[in-house]
């Protein structure tokens, strides 16, 4: 490092907010630098103050923030000390910033054009003219097609792929010394946060920009950066180069954070999650010693009185634990947990679905359609599939390619247009108010969100107690004491049967939510991404929940998600999702190993995985998942498919080709062609290789 | 844009029609004999017989409806029952004044309204905001027949600047009648205005903890234009369409304002018909009210349409 020019440096950095109850502490003495062409990236769940972090660092913070010391410079030179009018030359100028969630950043009333052009006016003092051509220049190299035209455009007129493209050509404009990233694709779908990625590496290279990428996803980070620093609760615990942070972590929190991610890791058996109990310590309360210590499974009675500053222990690698040398590798502490058993042996079905087909019909309208003629919505177009008793199904796709929406068919939330549903061999009602009490007992499930799921005035008790006594037709008494034991269950203390759910934390409603699905005894469970809206370590305990659950329930699952590794982890059958239909059906083990549709090969090489040494051939799907009102003809991947073969992918449905134990792909490609084609989809290097 | 339009034409249309069967219906069938209301308890059953067939009550009431909406549309709006002069002059000459009104109460309130709420978010923690807020919410609160009696208590009755009464004469013109103008303009403005405020105010401050604000503002973009460029085009759009819908009301809905101040507009032209029963006054007046607030929600789907490129075309 010491040979690149440090282009941003913030030493003992601490900011705080005022608040009604005092001055919190967000940020405690942070120190990390960026050089020149060189990722930074700053990785902690919610609350750890990694956006505050960056915030104060540019001097940007709302009115109740304040930085309460150290300094931060750009180019040596102190910002935090600037005003505001001397702020406003640096930021979009030499501090270049992408946001969260492009739809938002951008402002829905004007012109993309327009909002490129003033920043090119502001800071480049370009004619209108020039600002114009400027900026068609920067969506041409963002990889824009059609730069003139997009410039004409609103942002509700472009996907989120596009438009966080234009935000990135925004910041990008001026040539910033500095890009700030926070969580840029955390909004997108997997496929488009791959082409965005490949677009922020290759740009950083090219215009010479030092780049600070804030975000929780370690996989991300692993993919892009070159160092990366880690926070917990507003203070740094280790920062190191990439590879030796992933392999030879030296902080007991990062250890439990690179635990917590699913591996992706075809040959080593499965284990449970490394979790890590507790929660972050809140603000107002911090505890001495090691912040950390309340959770760390290596704490020691010293660590509760004394914590080291962060510190450099090896050239280039700091943390700031006590017992740094006595941590295991990664890779040890993984496998440190208990296994999971594997079931192969091929058991009874439990829950069969047959041709299922649910399409919306267009919206009618009073004096004319405005012109447009709507068609309807086929939004699960044939999809036959079943699940095995005390196995777990995964469903896999992007966003609207149905399965949310197949999920609400099976759970005859949203009754199915056409097709059959058959648990235990006995047919369904489509409608859930038809079903008899006894089936809805069997059939339960958790939605995404908690927070919309439970209600608001119904005590933690009341919603586990709700299913006992209507499904399940206990006595109050007989509930009241199934309820405790579903807590314990769950992990969650007796106390918070008294509970209102805002008195819960995300992850806590959620095992709520899980307590209320099982306490029927049902025998399938639909889990509608019951993850996706929590940070890892609290989706590596709540999978492991399900795990365990699982095995002591002998409860089918039926996951959908768009995490393939959470989907892998948890899954014995995988089907992939797109526009309506499978496109790819069979055991976990064959769904990830050659060959694979092409889809799911798309998907597989666009999934960061959390581990710098894995290299994935860059396969990435351009555009967007078309419309279900508008299928495609032929085989309806074919619009985006990296692997089309010519005019008969576009005019005749492929045939599902089988393989071994019902692995099946429908493709016009043959199996054996597919092995041949995928066989370097996704390798592992050689550790310490470029 | 065209077609979204026409649309909403069509539906405006539509509307009209079906207010106009119901208020045909109301006044026709509902309080029991017209004749009789006209000629009172005591006339003779011939008088009541001949009334009706002057004024065509014997047929069915199919054929009365489409002829009076035929002579409506043509602007034949019969002869007042109890004056006996044209209905049609009598309305628009009020409609006129009604209008005249609206514009002086229009002119104070907008401008005002918009620039306190503006003020109201950008002091949002403040004290400015709170006075605001508290003002706006007493005037929401208040009858328009308490605050105009205040004023005329003090502007008229105690400092003797303006009129008490604004009984201008129906025809005099809009310099002459300004004057009189004032103080109901401002009776009337005291309630839009704190609807305006608060309105400005919350889209405003919403606007101003949105990410495009943030990102606006750390593209070291100059306060002005983050204001002018990015807040307001978004923050002023409820609020347009809240004005552009208040328009019908400032027109046909100040019935109390203009019975306090005696001013000779539509609301009270209106309340006249009620009281004396006059049915074909009744019902242009009515049917005329229809269309001027349909037109008002028909310019402010218009306007929000225009300033909202998220909406055109649907």
């Amino acid at each position: 490092m010491a040979d690149q020019a440090t282009v941003f440096q913030a030493a003992d950095l601490s900011i705080g907010y005022r608040t009604e109850s005092g001055l919190l502490p967000a940020v405690r003495g942070a120190t990390f630098s960026v050089h020149e062409k060189e990722c930074f990236g700053v990785v902690g769940e919610s609350g750890s103050g990694k956006t505050t972090l960056a915030m104060g660092a540019i001097n940007y913070l709302s009115e109740n923030g304040e930085v309460l010391g150290g300094s931060s410079r750009l180019r040596g030179q102190e910002i935090t000390s600037l005003r505001r009018f001397q702020m406003r030359r640096i930021w979009g100028s030499r501090i270049g910033m992408v946001y969260q969630n492009p739809s938002a950043a951008l402002n829905p009333s004007l012109r993309i054009g327009e909002q490129l052009c003033e920043v090119a006016r502001r800071h480049l003092g370009l004619s209108r003219r020039l600002a114009g051509e400027a900026s068609r220049e920067m969506l041409a190299r963002v990889a824009m097609p059609d730069p003139v035209a997009i410039m004409q455009r609103y942002p509700h007129q472009l996907s989120g792929g596009m438009l966080q493209r234009c935000v990135i050509a925004m910041a990008m404009i001026t040539r910033p010394e500095l890009l700030i990233l926070d969580e840029p694709t955390t909004a997108l779908d997997v496929t488009t946060q791959a082409v965005v990625l490949d677009l922020v590496a290759q740009l950083t290279k090219e215009l010479d920009s030092a780049v600070l990428y804030i975000t929780h996803d370690l996989a991300v980070v692993s993919k892009l950066c070159d160092r990366v620093g880690v926070m917990y609760a507003g203070e740094f615990f280790e920062q190191a180069p990439v590879r030796e942070l992933y392999h030879a972590p030296l902080h007991p929190y990062t250890l439990g954070l690179l635990g917590c991610v699913p591996r992706f890791d075809p040959e080593g058996g499965k284990h449970l999650l490394a979790s890590i109990p507790g929660s972050i310590p809140r603000l107002d309360r911090l505890p001495a010693g090691c912040i950390f210590a309340a959770r760390c499974p290596f704490v020691q009675d010293r660590c509760r009185t004394s914590s080291p500053p962060l510190r450099e222990v090896r050239p280039g690698h700091f943390s700031a634990c006590l017992r740094w040398d006595e941590l295991p590798t990664a890779a040890e502490y993984a496998r440190s947990t208990p296994a999971v058993p594997a079931h192969k042996e091929e058991r009874p079905e439990v829950l069969r679905a047959v041709e299922i087909k649910k399409s919306f019909p267009p919206t009618e309208r009073l004096f004319g359609s405005g012109g447009r003629k709507s068609m309807s919505v086929r939004a699960v177009d044939g999809v036959t599939l079943w699940v095995r008793k005390g196995n777990t199904l995964g469903v896999v796709g992007e966003s609207g390619c149905g399965k949310t929406t197949l999920l609400r068919v099976i759970s005859g939330l949203a009754p199915g247009t056409s097709g059959d549903l058959l648990l235990d061999g006995r047919k369904l009602e489509r409608s859930v108010q038809r079903r008899p009490r006894k089936v809805l007992k069997m059939l339960q499930m958790v939605f995404q969100n908690p927070e919309a799921s439970l209600n608001p005035r119904h005590t933690a008790g009341r919603a586990i107690a709700r299913p006992l006594r209507l499904l399940a037709g206990l006595s109050r008494r007989e509930a009241r004491g199934r309820v405790s034991e579903l807590l314990q269950a769950v992990n969650l203390p007796l106390a918070f049967s008294r509970r209102l759910p805002e008195e819960l934390s995300g992850g806590e409603k959620q095992r709520v939510a899980i307590a209320r699905a099982f306490a029927a005894s049902p025998r399938i469970i639909l889990l509608d991404e019951p993850l996706s809206s929590l940070d890892v370590s609290v989706q590596a305990s709540l999978v492991n929940l399900l795990c365990e659950l699982q095995e002591r329930n002998n409860v089918s699952y039926l996951f959908i998600s768009h995490d393939l590794a959470a989907v892998q982890h948890l899954s014995h059958w995988i089907a992939v999702m797109y526009l309506g239909i499978l496109m790819e059906w069979g055991d976990a083990e064959d769904v990830f190993a050659p060959p694979f549709h092409p889809y799911t090969e798309a998907l597989l090489s666009a999934i960061p995985v959390a581990d710098p040494d894995i290299r994935q051939r860059p396969i990435r799907l351009e555009g967007s998942v078309p419309s279900a009102a508008n299928v495609p003809s032929g085989c309806r991947f074919h619009t985006r498919c990296p692997r089309k073969i010519g005019r008969i992918c576009e005019t005749e449905t492929p045939p599902w080709r089988e393989g071994r134990n019902h692995h099946s792909i429908y493709c016009h490609i043959p199996l054996e062609e597919l092995r041949r084609l995928q066989a370097d989809t996704i390798a592992r290097t050689t550790k310490g290789d470029g | 844009m065209l077609r979204f339009i026409t649309r909403r034409l069509g539906l405006v249309l539509l509307t009209l029609l079906i207010s106009s069967v119901l208020i045909f219906l109301v006044t026709q069938i509902l309080p029991g004999d017209v004749a009789r209301a006209i000629l009172g308890r005591f006339a003779t059953p011939q008088a009541l017989a001949n009334l009706r067939e002057k004024l065509g009550l014997d047929r069915p009431l199919l054929v009365q409806y489409g002829s009076w909406l035929m002579h409506y549309v043509q602007g034949d709006w019969g002869l007042s029952l109890s004056t006996g002069e044209p209905v049609f002059p009598l309305v628009t000459t009020r409609l006129r004044n009604s209008g005249m009104l609206a514009l002086v109460a229009f002119i104070m309130y907008v401008p005002l309204g918009i620039i306190l709420g503006l003020f109201s978010a950008l002091r949002r923690t403040k004290v400015f905001d709170q006075v605001v807020s508290i003002t706006s919410l007493a005037f929401i609160g208040l009858p328009e027949f308490v605050t105009g009696l205040v004023l005329i208590a003090i502007f008229a009755i105690g400092l003797n600047w303006l009129p008490a009464s604004s009984a201008i004469r129906p025809d005099s013109g809009f310099i002459a009648a300004l004057p009189r103008l004032i103080l109901p303009g401002i009776t009337v403005s005291l309630v839009s205005l704190a609807y305006i405020t608060r309105m400005t105010r919350s889209s405003t401050a919403t606007v101003l903890e949105t990410d495009y604000v943030r990102s606006a503002y750390l593209k070291g973009l100059h306060p002005l234009r983050v204001l002018f460029t990015h807040v307001l085009r978004n923050s002023l759009l409820p609020t347009v369409t809240v004005i552009a819908v208040g328009i019908g009301w400032l027109i046909g809905g100040l019935i109390v304002t203009e019975s306090l101040f005696s001013y000779p507009g539509l609301g009270r032209l209106l309340l006249f018909a009620i009281q004396r029963r006059a049915l074909p006054l009744l019902q242009a007046i009515t049917l005329l009210l229809v269309v001027v607030f349909s037109l008002s929600n028909l310019l402010a789907d218009i306007l929000y349409a225009l300033l909202n490129p998220r909406i055109r075309y649907t």
